[in-house]
């Protein structure tokens, strides 16, 4: 069986980012980049599920620009088999996404494909669903516990909702999304980085998977929330009641 | 994303990612305790003792030269200050003459708190008239009992001063006053683009006035070398109230003698310091972390001479922790992780990289690391993805401190010792104290200084004499220093002729007498007692 995973190039979830000054994005020149925090755990679950024999193999797969190679290196430092980069310039949308992962799925036929539940830069929470109702694929998101079954082909996957968790059963192949409480992903080991190198990354382009990118969104911009007031320190009752009357207007 | 970080933060338990703890000293020669029943944050598995240097306090007698302080005084110093910065309240003043580890507790009544260094001149030029013993502190974290009064010495702290005056984007000088929390002026500089020069767990408290003061060095110093070479100019204040405006920007400037020095690393003892120039530099965004295995103390050696040759300009950080302490860490602390699969191995190396092209270092890392794993220097590794994981390597290295306080008694040395022979201390402590004590060892490979530890379940005055003056001679054979980077302070006041000759000492209490001739800054500290004498 083979497991397809998504990862994706983001802003280190640790750095303080900056609205940039003309406001048509966030500063990311300069800063450091990373592999989606989700994104990790989906690759180590898969790692898992192969270390636990359930798996043949493991492709990840990123896309984007020239740098999502990096990104790929990572996973397969983690342990990833091989790597596929989809070479793709200008901004990319969870619909886009979504149709180009169901062109690789048609041509590498993997029985699960796991994906972060979002990523940290967009908060879209919508590629893993796009993708499995555009394959008709059912889906576990925000998936706390995944269980396989290999023989009779079945995924268990206990869901974080807000009204605690959800056990769903499904048929394989399925579509996971992986939350945080899922697993605790791997550190990438001299032993394994050594064997990375000669691991493959293959190359497409949207053309070549007969997918038309286009921009359904346009941002119009993008600003900080407003900042917060300093508190104040009042010296007495009197003064109190005089700035929740005259300047709060509270009361 | 929000929803996503507090989630996360709650889950993971993780510490601030700069949570870095400086290392506690503990060098009781005679070590009373007395249990207090106030709450004692960080302690709280160690039944909450405060150490009292009833050594300092039946040694040292408080000189009869000085004066004590009268109603006349404070009114003084209200008229200069104003009311609300003369504190005689008890409860901040029970903070202010304790320092940070709680090993030492003075008695003043009296805390200032000047807002300009004009305020300084005043308050030290009337103590100087009247005699009047005064300690200059900043963010109290301090490690040798340097910041807080002995007696009832006058608390002038500088917190107040905390302007940021100018900035340089262009040459990336810094200069503000001495209060400013180093934490602060990383933020502050973080939007322009730059960091601090020096980095240490102390951040959130420690002041840039006591850093300077102090000389401190902390993490970064392998990278970006001490204060001595990046502070640019100083502004203190003499005992007599002088100001001594030394606050120049100028990366050259050869006119005389370079009198700053003095001030860096004396502690207090010879001025106030008031504000600072520093030089920062820019900011670089590619950080990288390893976290390596090596099989004995010689591999580490040899793995420092080959990073600084193959890492050349982008090796910000070599740090070395042996065996027990990763065991003590992973033991004592919550939510840390041996980041290498489960082994045996003897010694732990971190080594961070700073650049500024992220591919390019990732690459030059990656092969200086497989080449020396190939060169048999290393038995196995990780490398950081992302800087979370970063984060938790140096929560390892950085919470064997308070991991040894949770651990029980300990007993603390920080020495600067030849590369070569600073791991045979440790094994001469560890077969010295056999199974009485645990020794462990680690610190700043890259600056050769050792941290040595010796931990035991409480503190034992026949373990103690196994350990002093043992520790100090070894120590001296080597020409080492006996205090690397935590100064002398009031712990180490007796001990500078364990690593300065007498000729030296001698002039550098020439020169105290020469600027503080009424010896009213921070006295009975720095230099021994019976080489300072006050007429």
């Amino acid at each position: 069986m083979k497991i397809m995973v998504a990862v994706k190039r983001v802003i280190d979830y640790a750095v303080k980012i900056r609205v940039k000054p003309d406001k048509t994005g966030v500063e990311s020149q300069n800063v450091k980049m990373s592999m989606n925090p989700f994104c990790e755990i989906a690759l180590e679950e898969a790692l898992r599920i192969k270390e636990g024999g359930m798996a043949s193999e493991v492709v990840a797969v990123s896309m984007g620009p020239a740098h999502c190679v990096d990104t790929l290196r990572t996973g397969l430092a983690m342990g990833a088999d091989r790597a596929i980069h989809v070479d793709a310039t200008g901004p990319l949308y969870p619909l886009s996404v979504a149709k180009l992962f169901k062109a690789l799925v048609e041509l590498e036929k993997p029985a699960l494909l796991i994906l972060g539940k979002q990523a940290i830069d967009d908060d879209c929470n919508q590629t893993g669903q796009m993708v499995a109702g555009l394959l008709g694929w059912p889906q576990g998101t925000f998936a706390s516990k995944v269980v396989l079954d290999k023989e009779k082909q079945l995924a268990t996957v206990d869901r974080e909702v807000d009204g605690g968790l959800e056990t769903l059963c499904m048929d394989l192949p399925a579509v996971i999304t992986t939350d945080l409480r899922l697993n605790q992903p791997r550190y990438a080991t001299l032993p394994n980085i050594m064997k990375a190198k000669s691991k493959v990354i293959k190359k497409y382009t949207p053309q070549e998977l007969n997918v038309e990118i286009k921009s359904d969104l346009e941002v119009l911009q993008v600003t900080e929330p407003p900042k917060r007031k300093a508190g104040v320190i009042v010296s007495s009752v009197d003064e109190l009641i005089d700035k929740l009357k005259n300047e709060a207007h509270v009361i | 994303m929000q929803k996503w970080r507090a989630t996360r933060r709650l889950l993971l338990n993780s510490y601030s990612s700069k949570s870095r703890f400086d290392h506690p000293r503990s060098n009781p020669i005679s070590d009373h305790s007395t249990t207090i029943s106030r709450s004692s944050s960080g302690f709280e598995s160690w039944t909450g003792r405060i150490h009292y240097r009833h050594f300092a306090t039946a040694m040292i007698q408080r000189n009869p030269a000085f004066s004590t302080l009268n109603s006349d005084d404070i009114n003084y110093f209200k008229g200069i200050l104003g009311d609300k910065n003369v504190i005689e309240d008890e409860d901040t003043l029970l903070f202010a003459n304790t320092d940070w580890m709680r090993k030492y507790k003075g008695s003043s009544k009296l805390l200032l708190q000047p807002r300009t260094t004009q305020e300084v001149t005043e308050v030290l030029k009337y103590c100087n008239s009247r005699r009047l013993a005064v300690v200059p502190q900043g963010g109290n974290t301090g490690l040798v009992g340097g910041s807080v009064p002995v007696f009832d010495e006058v608390i002038i702290n500088v917190g107040s001063m905390k302007q940021v005056i100018s900035f340089d984007k262009v040459s990336g000088v810094l200069v503000c006053e001495a209060g400013c929390i180093l934490e602060n002026l990383v933020s502050f500089l973080d939007n322009q683009g730059f960091i601090m020069p020096l980095d240490l767990g102390a951040k959130g408290s420690c002041q840039i006035g006591g850093n300077v003061s102090t000389n401190a060095g902390g993490l970064r110093l392998v990278r970006y070398g001490s204060l001595h070479g990046t502070v640019l100019g100083i502004e203190a204040v003499l005992a007599n109230g002088d100001v001594l405006d030394m606050l120049g920007t100028l990366r050259k400037d050869n006119t005389g003698y370079d009198l700053k020095h003095l001030f860096i690393g004396s502690e207090g003892s010879l001025g106030i310091v008031t504000k600072v120039s520093i030089l920062t530099p820019p900011k670089l965004s590619s950080v990288n972390l390893a976290f390596l295995a090596c099989k004995d103390y010689s591999s580490c050696q040899k793995l420092l001479f080959e990073a600084k040759r193959r890492l050349g300009e982008i090796l910000s950080a070599f740090e070395f922790l042996d065996n027990e302490s990763l065991n003590l860490a992973l033991n004592h602390l919550e939510g840390v992780r041996n980041p290498l699969p489960p082994a045996m191995h003897n010694f732990y190396v971190l080594i961070e990289t700073t650049g500024s092209d992220e591919s390019y270092d990732k690459e030059k890392l990656e092969a200086f690391l497989l080449r020396s794993m190939e060169g048999g220097l290393i038995s196995d590794g990780v490398i950081a993805q992302d800087i979370n994981q970063a984060s938790s390597f140096w929560r390892i290295r950085e919470g064997v401190p308070e991991a040894l306080m949770k651990a029980g008694a300990v007993y603390k040395y920080d020495l600067s010792l030849p590369v070569e022979t600073m791991y045979n201390l440790v094994e001469e402590m560890r077969t010295k104290l056999g199974n009485s004590a645990k020794v462990i060892g680690y610190g700043h490979l890259g600056d050769g200084n050792l941290h040595l530890n010796i931990s035991t379940p409480q503190y034992d005055d026949v373990i103690l004499a196994q350990i002093e003056p043992f520790v100090y001679e070894w120590t001296s054979k080597q020409r080492g220093s006996i205090s690397a980077e935590h100064g002398l302070g009031l712990m180490k006041a007796n001990k500078i002729f364990y690593s300065k000759s007498h000729e030296t000492v001698q002039l550098m209490a020439s020169i105290k007498k020469l600027m503080d001739p009424n010896g009213i800054l921070n006295p009975y500290k720095v230099l021994p007692h019976s080489i300072v004498s006050y007429s």
